[in-house]
């Protein structure tokens, strides 16, 4: 009975809002007739708990029903998938509300520049010499400068833009997490109460990892790749999670881009190779093949050399593309609500509903897909550093193994 | 007949590279269906014959499936940029 009162409450304040809300934020009285059908239909669906959507359903209701243009869904798309040089929060009526980050470059003409991205906006979209390129040039919607014969420079760009702040924010946040649930171990050294709470879920995710993946994986000498597999893991597992979470400070889209997926793709390379022991680089070079496929033309050892480069390629781009993939196939769904907008009440609703459902199940699917690909990246590259790190002596021993048990079958 | 009607299409100048690009976006879920399904399959027929080693099987599966769903996803991002650049 309790439970059942507490679920009418929330359903109420979430029915609530969703009406209220948009009826507030307009000012419009030319879309009355979309915005009288949106409320109740979305109203249906507010019990089924996404107040996330409804507050993004607020502020794109506001550029469609101010605009009477069709909903620029590729903008949306690529504006949320996308780097920018502030963090755009929401559109309030007619106000925009972003939060501005600092713009830090370096131009080789000009010398330095630091200023806070809101400069550009009051300055009319330029400010010392730099403004957005924009669409169709080749930096579009980088910073650039032009030189005197008009053409456009891209300078030295540092700034701290929308996702190299998500990056920022979500590695303090994990080194606060760490942090803690390592302080708890020094607390409790003796080990006779286990931890309990978040410190005893952070540990079964750690010992899972580390039991699971890392020693059975990396081989005898898993202490000194340990710490690298294991940050790697929950780096890319809380900027997965982060992106999920749509209102600010997630809902950047870290993992999604291709240069930081790159840096990690790179790590594990320099963890792999730099490491490598001798019989690694002896297989890749002379491999244990036929002789005609070493000798006049050594085919093998070109693939394998291909191969070094390949592995963390894929690593890159599976991670990449699985994140990007989720991110789009979210806003797709969302934006169809909007989309079907033009189309009439009847549409608009059966859409909306259909649009909320598919994107509970996105969502879902989305969290444990944040889940597999940071597991996937790590245990590939446990199973990539082990490989590197067999020696002669294993070979050899597993050479012995096998010919007794031979002997013990004949 | 199919092909006078890409030569009709592409004559028109209507972005044969959009159509390109998304018969591609399916032809590669065919390929990862395909792949993920097999997995799949031959992790159940594996499990219900020795079920004390479901959590290793699992585990295996899960890996040999992101693999297989990295290259389909490959193609996704081919397709992607076919789109998207003209």
């Amino acid at each position: 009975m309790k439970q059942l009162r507490n679920l009418l409450i929330g359903g109420l304040w979430v029915l609530g809002l969703c009406v209220a809300l948009p009826l507030a934020a307009q000012s419009d009285s030319t879309s009355q007739v979309t915005s009288h059908s949106q409320p109740p239909i979305s109203a249906v669906k507010a019990t089924v708990v996404e107040g996330d959507t409804a507050s993004t359903q607020k502020d794109r209701e506001e550029s469609t029903s101010k605009a009477k243009n069709p909903v620029d869904v590729k903008g949306l798309i690529f504006g949320h998938i996308g780097d920018a040089y502030e963090w755009h929060i929401t559109t309030w009526g007619h106000t925009k509300i972003s939060i501005p980050l600092p713009v830090i470059i370096y131009s080789e003409r000009t010398g330095w520049h630091v200023f806070l991205a809101s400069r550009l906006e009051e300055n009319g979209g330029i400010y010392e010499g730099l403004s957005i390129a924009p669409e169709g040039s080749k930096y579009e919607g980088k910073l650039v400068e032009h030189d005197e014969a008009g053409s456009e420079i891209r300078p030295w760009d540092i700034s701290i833009t929308k996702v190299s702040f998500a990056l920022l924010f979500n590695s303090a946040l994990l080194i606060i997490i760490v942090l803690s649930v390592a302080g708890w171990y020094r607390r409790h050294p003796k080990g006779d109460t286990a931890p309990g709470g978040f410190v005893g879920m952070m540990e079964m995710f750690i010992m899972a990892i580390h039991d699971d993946v890392i020693k059975n994986c990396v081989g005898s000498n898993y202490h000194k790749y340990a710490p690298y597999l294991l940050t790697a893991f929950f780096f890319i597992l809380i900027n997965n999670l982060m992106g999920i979470v749509p209102f600010f400070p997630g809902g950047a889209n870290v993992t999604g881009n291709i240069a930081i997926t790159f840096v990690l793709a790179l790590c594990t390379f320099f963890a792999v190779n730099l490491f490598g022991t001798k019989t690694y680089w002896k297989d890749i070079f002379w491999p244990d093949v036929p002789w005609w496929l070493k000798v006049p033309i050594p085919m093998m050892p070109f693939i394998e050399l291909f191969g070094i480069f390949t592995k963390p390629f894929a690593l890159m781009i599976r991670l990449f593309a699985n994140m990007l993939a989720g991110h789009m196939a979210m806003l797709v769904l969302t934006s169809l609500v909007f989309i079907s907008v033009s189309m009439g009440p009847v549409v608009n609703g059966t859409l909306t509903i259909t649009s909320v459902a598919f994107n509970i199940f996105m969502n879902a699917l989305e969290v444990l897909v944040a889940f597999i690909q940071a597991y996937v990246f790590t245990l590939l590259s446990a199973i990539f550093i082990g490989l590197a790190q067999e020696n002669n002596s294993k070979k050899e021993s597993n050479l012995v193994v096998n010919e007794s048990r031979n002997e013990m079958n004949k | 007949m199919l092909l006078t009607v890409l030569l009709q299409a592409a004559a028109a100048a209507v972005g044969i590279s959009k159509l390109g690009a998304a018969v591609g976006a399916g032809l590669a879920v065919i390929g990862a269906g395909l792949g993920i399904g097999r997995i799949g399959g031959s992790a159940m027929e594996a499990i219900g014959r020795q079920p004390e080693a479901a959590g290793e099987i699992r585990t295996n599966m899960i890996l040999a499936a992101a693999l297989v769903e990295g290259v389909a996803l490959l193609a996704v991002i081919v397709c992607l940029l076919a789109f998207l650049l003209n």
